[in-house]
């Protein structure tokens, strides 16, 4: 299978302290690692992609990992998680697709035991499209206090034989979170939804 | 900190290749960007030295953490720029009392030198608003490499009574120049231009 080449890489960091309301003692950060690769079946129709999958791994941790760093270096401190790809106008939202598997994977590989369905979001796209990564708790997708989501995107990419993969995680609940629903102190946590 | 800070989003870029040319080491740039309240939102005031001492405050913040995100000491920086965003309720005078009174002082302390000016860009706008922030090398504003830009965006920023105060620092130029005029090997760095 084609190998995977790394046109650029994109970190984004947000510290937010509040929204109007109290400023929170503990400023929730959300991270978003966004990398911009060649897709090798552009242009084309291709049948067989999926082996494609298991290139995009490394890939993966490596992205993951920085985003551990990025909010603090312990995976403990995760407590939502996100992914996402935009897919440059020469290829297929299928080719989107190839980045569930790679992606989820090596999110729960650096995060451990994570349980809860990655929660993700895919689009062709161009240069500069914008993508709102949707955010979920890590081991119950019900907590509600954790649905939320990162606009992400990058000036210049994708171009059109490109695709931009996206992993997003975030250290807590929406900063000023008060609209009651499942909270994270009552997860079960068996079932990755409750 | 006079600033009231809602909060911080850093971005960094890394550039691995162009045209499918290796850029090695690759290309790195970073933007840190605070989402401050503005104290004279909705009205006319002359005074505007307030602006001008949370302009003080940021140049030292928002470079420590452009620096810090680069992972890089403050005198290997190369490349340097900010720019403001003004919400919809203020001026665009307020953008520059950011970032042209005092705010230059405390980035060059945290850089080491910096005899070059700092380019700068400023617009009012709302939410999500493009911001361009002009980049130049710190020591020789004639270095032709390193003649650059970094756009970044934040969807929620700045809301009407905000301003987006943006720093970008590079430890680098372009990521294949060769445009030619002077390179960074010919500075003499005492003028600020060559």
């Amino acid at each position: 299978m084609p190998e995977v080449h790394v046109r650029k890489r994109v970190t984004i960091v947000e510290e937010i302290f509040h929204e109007g309301g109290p400023t929170a003692e503990k400023p929730l950060r959300r991270a978003a690692a966004l990398i911009v690769i060649h897709n090798p079946f552009a242009g084309k129709y291709v049948p067989e992609i999926a082996s494609f999958m298991e290139d995009l791994k490394p890939l993966g941790l490596e992205m993951a990992k920085s985003l551990v760093v990025a909010l603090g270096g312990d995976p403990k401190f995760i407590e939502g998680y996100g992914k996402g790809a935009i897919v440059g106008q020469a290829g297929e939202l299928e080719h989107g697709a190839l980045w569930h598997v790679p992606g989820g994977y090596a999110m729960r590989e650096i995060l451990g035991d994570a349980k809860a369905i990655v929660a993700s979001t895919k689009k062709v796209g161009t240069l500069g499209t914008r993508l709102d990564v949707p955010i979920t708790h890590i081991n119950a997708s019900y907590v509600r206090s954790h649905f939320d989501a990162m606009e992400v995107g990058i000036a210049d990419a994708p171009r059109a034989d490109e695709i931009l993969l996206v992993l997003a995680m975030t250290t807590g609940p929406r900063i000023h979170a008060r609209v009651g629903g499942l909270k994270a102190s009552e997860i079960k946590g068996e079932d990755g939804l409750r | 900190m006079k600033a009231k800070i809602r909060k911080i989003i850093t971005f960094i870029e890394e550039t691995r290749t162009e045209m499918g040319k290796s850029v090695n080491p690759p290309t790195r740039r970073a933007a840190a960007a605070a989402v401050i309240e503005n104290p004279f939102a909705g009205k006319y005031v002359e005074d505007l030295s307030e602006l001008m001492e949370i302009g003080e405050e940021l140049g030292t913040l928002l470079t420590e953490r452009a620096v810090a995100a680069l992972g890089i000491q403050g005198p290997a920086a190369e490349s340097y720029g900010k720019a403001a965003a003004v919400g919809e309720n203020g001026e665009l005078e307020h953008a520059a009392a950011i970032l042209h009174p005092k705010l230059g002082t405390p980035v060059r302390k945290v850089l080491g030198k910096g005899a070059a000016l700092i380019p700068s860009s400023k617009k009012r706008g709302g939410p999500g608003v493009t911001l361009d922030i002009p980049l130049g090398h710190k020591d020789a504003a004639f270095v032709r490499s390193h003649f650059d830009g970094m756009e970044i965006r934040v969807n929620d920023a700045p809301r009407a009574n905000e301003i987006l105060v943006a720093i970008a620092v590079t430890d680098s130029g372009r990521p294949l120049p060769r445009v030619g005029g002077l390179t960074k090997d010919q500075i003499k760095g005492e003028d600020g231009l060559r």
